[in-house]
């Protein structure tokens, strides 16, 4: 596909009012979207088009678009972040898809991702999950020296690979039983595997765990979805490390 | 912190439990698959109708391991089904179009269709135990008797009840459920009580491939050699 060309595109887009009226897709015809457009972009174009029309563009969620934020949240095509493995809707691009396709989009769909507004959903649960423990307890004064605790180079790089994760919620998203897991097991196994995470460690998984489950999010049946549609490709050996600091938190 | 307890009631607390009982219920299968095996062993059918004996001498030695099956099984499949039941509850509205990423993803027949193959081999188990412990379709009791010692002829008893087609094929397709529910529960298992690591999963889910695939067919193997060969 030349770069002057541009796709035709049916979009059939979830809207809806908020979380106490039904919602419905509504569908909307492009065709002036560029191939080397984002998804985001492409959506840009079509609120473009809407408020030309003096009609109330989508909302939908966005912030760095470059893939570290974990702030878009697009079921596309029934997929969480779209056809591409490895990669957030906003790195998404619309030389993924053919002239003529249609394109359904969902918002996250779980109980514990409450409805705001059309795409937009409520993430916090999340943000409690990490407030319960997701943290460190640090002497606060001057930035310690970088070096001051050794830690195996392996060590380090496996506490990295959980700590990419950047909680877009995909997993809950794509996840037949709508479970935490993935990203909970990221966010203790991080802290795990570092020195830094030791003096909570026991308290942390506990209590990360019950914070999951009050939130409402559902059980986990280890499909290995979440690994398959996490932008940063975390591995489902994070829910398994999950499980094995809650079994030492026990003992 | 929770105590045990509550703790085991806890979301991960469940999947501990289930791999748990999964595992035992699966070594359960290996002995229960090689006491069967004796049934060819060359001689009639004597090795099995020893080993059954062997069995019921063990009197309330058995009566503990029946027990403590019996509740292996009911706690596997109880949060087994309320785990399945949970999910409407974490998703009330659905996806109007949803699909599978593939790759790394283990959603396929057998991981979609647990509760059902669970439901399928839990209506089994008591069929098969009233089929075979309890004799209760097909009430003539044979006897044989092995060093001077008279013995109930299991061994007849199985081979009768293996002449009826039906009964074969209604064995057959539920022992291909055991081997679907095995394909995603083992790998599950494992998951659930921490194994792995990154590079591992890819090896662990292949083990639980070829051990949902050998005992499948290892039980297969029983009732079709039967009715084709007319005996043991």
């Amino acid at each position: 596909m030349s770069n002057n060309e541009t796709m035709s595109l049916t979009l059939k887009i979830w809207r809806q009012k908020n979380q106490n009226t039904k919602g419905f897709f509504e569908e909307h015809k492009m065709d002036d979207v560029n191939p080397h457009m984002s998804f985001l972009e492409m959506l840009d174009l079509l609120n473009e088009h809407l408020m030309q029309d003096q009609k109330e563009p989508i909302e939908f969620d966005h912030d760095c678009r470059e893939g570290i934020c974990g702030s878009c949240n697009l079921v596309i095509n029934g997929v969480a972040h779209g056809p591409e493995m490895r990669t957030a809707a906003c790195q998404l691009h619309m030389r993924k898809f053919n002239d003529g396709d249609t394109i359904t989009i969902e918002p996250w769909r779980a109980e514990a991702f409450p409805m705001i507004k059309d795409l937009v959903v409520d993430r916090s649960a999340f943000d409690r999950i990490m407030s319960a423990g997701g943290y460190v307890s640090v002497g606060t004064g001057n930035a310690p020296d970088a070096n001051a605790i050794p830690i195996p180079k392996q060590q380090a790089d496996q506490a990295m690979d959980y700590a990419v994760c950047i909680g877009c919620g995909a997993c809950v998203a794509s996840c037949p039983n709508s479970s935490a897991s993935l990203f909970t097991g990221a966010k203790i196994s991080q802290f795990a595997n570092l020195p830094q995470g030791e003096p909570e460690r026991k308290r942390r998984v506990v209590a990360m765990v019950e914070q999951m489950e009050k939130e409402g999010f559902g059980d986990c049946s280890n499909y290995a979805e979440c690994e398959a549609v996490c932008p940063v490709g975390i591995s489902i050996s994070a829910i398994a490390e999950m499980r094995r600091e809650y079994m030492k938190a026990l003992i | 912190m929770a105590s045990l307890t509550a703790a085991l009631q806890s979301s991960v607390g469940r999947k501990i439990l289930t791999g748990i009982t999964g595992i035992f219920l699966v070594i359960f299968l290996v002995v229960h698959l090689a006491g069967n095996l004796t049934l060819f062993a060359p001689d009639q059918g004597e090795s099995f109708n020893l080993y059954a004996q062997f069995l019921h001498d063990l009197g309330p030695l058995l009566w503990i391991a029946e027990i403590i099956l019996v509740v292996l099984f009911l706690l596997h499949a109880y949060i087994g089904i309320s785990i399945y039941l949970r999910r409407k509850k974490a998703r009330p509205e659905n996806y109007h179009l949803y699909k599978s990423q593939g790759g790394p993803s283990k959603q396929n027949f057998a991981s979609k269709s647990m509760a059902v193959t669970g439901v399928v081999l839990l209506i089994f188990v008591v069929l098969h135990i009233l089929h075979f412990k309890y004799q209760a379709f097909s009430p003539e009791t044979y006897y044989t008797t092995i060093n001077g010692e008279e013995v109930k002829d299991l061994t007849r008893h199985v081979v009768e009840a293996f002449q009826n087609i039906w009964v074969v094929l209604a064995y057959t397709f539920v022992m291909l459920m055991v081997g679907v529910h095995l394909k995603h529960g083992v790998w599950s298992a494992f998951i659930s009580l921490g194994a792995g690591n990154p590079k591992k999963t890819a090896v662990l889910y292949t083990i639980g491939t070829i051990v949902a695939v050998l005992l499948s067919l290892g039980f297969l193997f029983i009732p079709i050699y039967i009715y084709l060969n007319g005996g043991v």
